[in-house]
């Protein structure tokens, strides 16, 4: 769009001038932000952003198309594709769940990808590989690698997170690339879908240089129906943009867990987003081990939030960026944490839930998967959901998949299994394993790994064949008894998943992608043996050309040249007659 | 190859008293005048008149005893022939009083005109020609829409303006608001577009697919920093900056993810607090008073100031509520521009209705299908040509059974689509040509004709180099002692001598 004309308008009466429109209508759509900071065990500190964009319109009947805040992008996406659920997380690094504690969101390294596709689309597979490719498009990500290689439908890990009537699995479609490398040209389209861009309010935080610079990087976008109120007779579309990033404080503040939020982001907060309805930073000053508070949060917050959050009380301080009262004494808000006195560092509370993953064998011939599952609750047993996804190039033995807990075979009460197809399909293994209480469980299946055409390795295969993270789903059981809250009311952290009951908690927990190495050939051996041959039949061609084209004939004797004299020499010294 | 040859289906229907004395024949009869369109081309172009003249019918008679053009062209709608590209002209006495003083011809809204009698058949015919053309095509609307395939020195500068022919188009409001600190802008633009957009889209949807959308963005500000005047205390945007203001804006815009159409971009631009208010200057310094400007084929942008609050002391944000019939009266001009709907200059003798709240003309629609019809068949043309010459470079492409049929099916169509136009049937002859864009594009863009899985030639001879160079070795060495022996011989005979 290079030219540009100033327009000399000679405006025909085109339009009957008719009475002016309406006085303003309510606000349909309502931005909400937050960022959530939490110091974490191990001395890091964890930033959770989550930007909400609520939508009251029926977004998939394709009749609404005037967009305000929701982003024009993906609302045609969800229109055209009929799209009833997305979530796209793009993570760098892995979240440590037993250094670090349950993570608010989870993701695997890569990209993840799954949806839930409205009843009335007939082609799924195709409006999944459309999806992606425009997805990929949008977020500059390497998304249109999905395809039936490394596409899955689960049967039971993936409900819907929102409104759903039925849960059709066949509508759902699942997918990871564990190989994708996350960095800012990801983070800045996933920047623009925010209505006040990177521009103001908590997104100037959002600095590419200091967010890659860290432990854990994870930006994520769900879009899903929800309740517009309490009476749920209409259905509201919600845009949820979430990132997480974590800081290795620790060791860049010469061993002290003191921050603050310029030394994090090298920015500092100066006012709210002027579209959202509410902006708010969280810290999660939550006393340990129940001793008396050690933290010291500046400035003062002006007030407190308890809740209870993954089966634990905890204590927020809330700063308000709406309230005019924040910026009364100056003019930036730089939340800053000390510790009182130098914390002993000795044990870490771990997790109920956390799990680990690892191959294990030698040669290039078999192998072993192995994952453990932990449940360090010390009396009550709960069920966990495993999903894993390998790919075709790697053959399960299911015969070989024993699971085993303290000593006893233990034998799940579901299991899915699909074998991959070569080429075509991966593996998919979903189990519903129950874990005894305070107990470890170990699941090992054996495989062989298949020998790939030429064409299909990837560039540098000597690196290694990535194996998506296996995914954990559980209701792990509550060591507090949880209130029913008004999801619109708390916190935008909390709110992700659903609640079943007051007694349990929803955890997905995602474990380490495997690195398999394949047997690899030399790549260079073609050229090299086209090399060899060709120059072996050149010398052939050479010397029979030589040998047809030479004219022979006899020639006097001389003295020779000096190779005969030569030669003539060292016979003389081997008493030989000379030539 | 083949004639290009466009027919026009022209009735001229002479009232009582208009019949001029000098008629070669009795009425009715046929005739047909065929005019060269000068556009460097090949094949030419040719247009065809086909007329046919005829007397009043007593219905057409009732019809123009009315007191005003514009109820005889009411009233006349019913009474002709529907069918698209197809002319009726009436030819009134020279004395009537349905044209206004001055006015000798009145084009309606329908495919039909008023011709005032008066000065013999020549002058008769020439007027009759001249409308033709402005109701159809000319020359000039020909050629912009070839305009891709025209060398650039013939064209005009407007040539390019038009948008290309396609299938759909999307067209997306976009208000962006840079301050929203200081303005809280609505706009009521789904109501707007209902009342002014969707009646000319209505129309325009026979020639393609529209799809409307808008959003609003925050933000988004021009790449341009404005001038600041102080002798009217405002802000000024000079014609020469406008190219750099849309690329800052363009980023911000969002592609249109879910579809293949070009979009069609409108802009309104409410300046921030800072540099308001804010006005565009044309090339002569004087502010445009629009204060909008369009970009050819891209869309238009409009500048909507708000009036600032009589007290400082006004809380902010300031609420601003967009008077969109300002709004989409700019819009509406520019969409019309973009699809080259333009009014051209026209004598003075020619009045023109007013489309009304449609928006456009049933002719100016024919004069819309005739120019994409033939941009279509050309780009057919040009997208097979540069497939053949695809599959002339790579001999061993591989040329599925579908891509084959789909290539058959663009040339079945595309000839079809111009015998329709040899025929005067524009409305069939636009649909064969969309066809054959369609089948075209898609065995053009067939991911089993990618170049790149192919092997280039001169990669195979690399792979080959450690053959070819030691067998060369021993050719080269054996021509060279043939040139010395040669050049021996050539000596030894003056030796001898």
């Amino acid at each position: 769009a290079g030219m540009a004309a100033v327009l000399p308008l000679l405006l025909p009466p085109l339009l009957l001038l008719l009475a002016a429109a309406g006085p303003g209508r309510a606000r349909r759509d309502a931005l909400r932000e937050e960022l959530l900071l939490s110091p974490l065990p191990a001395g890091d500190v964890a930033a959770t952003f989550q930007f909400r964009t609520r939508w009251d319109a029926d977004l998939p009947r394709g009749a609404v198309s005037h967009y305000r805040l929701f982003p024009k992008a993906l609302g045609r996406l969800v229109a055209a594709l009929g799209v009833r659920e997305l979530h796209l997380a793009l993570t760098q690094g892995f979240w440590r769940t037993r250094a670090w504690g349950q993570p608010p969101l989870q993701a695997p390294a890569g990209a993840e990808l799954w949806v839930w596709f409205q009843p009335t689309v007939t082609d799924v597979d195709k409006a999944w590989k459309e999806l992606s490719n425009i997805l990929s498009g949008i977020f500059c990500a390497s998304l249109n690698f999905i395809d039936s290689t490394n596409t899955v439908t689960p049967t039971a890990s993936f409900k819907p997170l929102g409104l759903a009537n039925g849960t059709d699995h066949h509508l759902l479609r699942y997918a990871v690339l564990p190989r994708e490398v996350v960095c800012t040209e990801n983070l800045t389209p996933w920047k623009k879908l925010l209505p006040c861009g990177s521009k103001s309010g908590l997104a100037v935080l959002l600095k590419a240089e200091r967010l890659f610079h860290s432990s854990y990087h994870s930006q994520a976008v769900h879009i899903r129906p929800v309740c517009r109120d309490a009476s749920c007779l209409a259905v509201s579309w919600e845009l949820r943009q979430t990132l997480t990033v974590v800081f290795d404080t620790f060791s860049s503040g010469q061993g002290k867990k003191d921050w603050s939020l310029f030394k994090m982001f090298s920015r500092t907060l100066t006012d709210a987003c002027p579209l959202a309805s509410q902006s708010k930073v969280y810290v999660d000053i939550s006393p340990k081990n129940k001793e008396k508070e050690l933290l010291e949060v500046t400035p003062p917050p002006a007030s407190v939030h308890e809740a209870i959050v993954q089966g634990d009380k905890r204590t927020y301080a809330v700063y308000d960026l709406l309230s005019p009262l924040l910026f009364n004494t100056s003019r930036s808000l730089n939340v800053q944490l000390k510790w009182k006195r130098p914390q002993d560092s000795s044990e870490l509370p771990t997790p109920i839930l956390h799990a680990q993953r690892y191959v294990s064998g030698y040669g290039l011939q078999t192998g072993e998967i192995s994952t453990l599952i932990y449940n360090t609750h010390p009396y009550r047993a709960f069920p966990v959901i495993l999903l894993e996804t390998v790919p075709w190039y790697l053959r399960l033995y299911v015969h070989t998949l024993t699971i085993i807990t303290k000593g006893k075979e233990n034998k799940p009460s579901y299991i899915h299994y699909q074998p991959a197809q070569d080429r075509r399909r991966p593996h998919l293994l979903e189990m519903l394993i129950q874990l005894p209480a305070n107990s470890v469980t170990k699941i090992t299946i054996q495989f062989e790994r298949a020998l790939l055409k030429w064409t299909e390795y990837t560039p540098d295969p000597n690196h290694g064949f990535y194996v998506s993270s296996s995914v954990l789903s559980a209701l792990v059981p509550s060591v507090i008894a949880m209130k029913d809250v008004d999801v619109e009311q708390s916190p935008l952290f909390t709110s992700l998943f659903p609640s079943s009951d007051g007694s349990s908690y929803f955890v997905r927990l995602y474990t380490e992608p495997l690195l398999v190495n394949l047997p690899t050939p030399d790549f260079s051996m073609p050229y090299n043996v086209i090399c060899l041959t060709c120059t072996v039949v050149a010398v052939c061609y050479g010397s029979f050309y030589n040998l047809l084209t030479r004219t022979f004939h006899v020639e006097e004797p001389s003295r020779g040249g000096l190779a005969k004299r030569l030669a003539n020499i060292i016979r003389k010294f081997r008493g030989v007659p000379p030539l | 190859s083949a004639q290009f040859q466009l027919a026009v289906p022209v009735a001229v229907v002479f009232a009582p008293g208009s019949v001029p004395g000098d008629l070669p024949r009795s009425l009715p009869f046929r005739d047909v005048q065929e005019m060269e369109i000068s556009v460097n081309l090949r094949p030419s172009i040719t247009s065809r008149y086909e007329m046919v003249y005829r007397r009043t019918t007593a219905q057409e008679e009732a019809a123009l005893d009315v007191a005003t053009a514009r109820e005889a062209d009411a009233a006349l709608h019913p009474l002709q022939d529907a069918s698209l590209g197809s002319l009726t002209m009436y030819v009134v006495p020279e004395s009537s009083s349905l044209l206004p003083q001055g006015i000798s011809v009145y084009v309606g809204k329908h495919r039909s005109a008023l011709v005032r009698a008066g000065g013999g058949l020549v002058a008769l015919r020439t007027r009759l020609q001249q409308l033709t053309q402005v109701m159809s095509f000319t020359a000039s609307s020909i050629s912009a829409a070839l305009s891709d395939r025209v060398p650039d020195g013939q064209l005009g500068p407007d040539a390019r303006r038009h948008l290309k022919s396609s299938l759909g188009y999307e067209i997306t409001f976009s208000l962006l608001n840079p301050d929203p600190k200081s303005h809280a802008v609505d706009w009521d633009i789904e109501d707007a577009v209902n009342r002014y957009v969707q009646p000319v889209l209505d129309k325009l949807s026979l020639v393609a697919n529209f799809s409307v959308d808008s959003q609003i963005l925050y933000y988004a500000v021009l790449g341009v920093t404005p001038r600041f005047d102080k002798e009217s205390s405002s802000f000024l945007l000079s014609a020469h900056s406008l190219p750099h203001v849309i690329n800052p804006v363009e980023a911000r815009l969002g592609s249109s993810a879910a579809s293949l159409y070009p979009v069609l971009n409108f802009l309104l631009y409410v300046p921030e607090r800072s540099h308001s208010p804010l006005y565009i200057q044309d090339k002569d310094g004087a502010p445009v008073s629009t204060n909008a400007f369009h970009s050819p084929r891209w869309g238009g942008i409009m500048v909507y100031n708000v009036e600032a609050p009589a007290s400082p002391q006004v809380s902010l944000p300031l609420h601003v509520d967009v008077d969109m019939v300002q709004v989409m009266e700019v819009f509406l001009a520019q969409l019309r521009l973009l699809f080259g709907l333009s009014r051209e200059e026209l004598p003075p003798e020619f009045l023109l209705e007013s489309p009304g709240n449609e928006g456009l003309a049933d002719w100016e629609l024919d004069r819309l299908l005739w120019a994409h019809t033939v941009e279509n068949i050309a780009t057919v043309s040009t997208t097979l040509t540069s497939l053949a010459q695809l599959l002339d470079k790579i001999g061993n492409i591989v040329i599925k059974d579908d891509v084959a049929s789909e290539v058959y099916q663009a040339v079945a169509s595309a000839q079809s689509a111009m015998a329709e136009l040899a025929a005067g049937h524009l409305h069939l002859a636009f649909q064969a040509s969309k066809e054959a864009v369609t089948s075209s594009e898609r065995a053009f863009f067939d991911p089993s004709l990618l170049h790149l899985l192919y092997f280039p030639d001169d990669q195979k001879f690399a792979i080959y180099i450690p053959l070819f160079l030691p067998m060369a070795v021993p050719i080269l060495l054996s021509l060279a002692k043939i040139v010395r022996e040669a050049r021996q011989r050539k000596k030894e005979p003056t030796k001898m001598d």
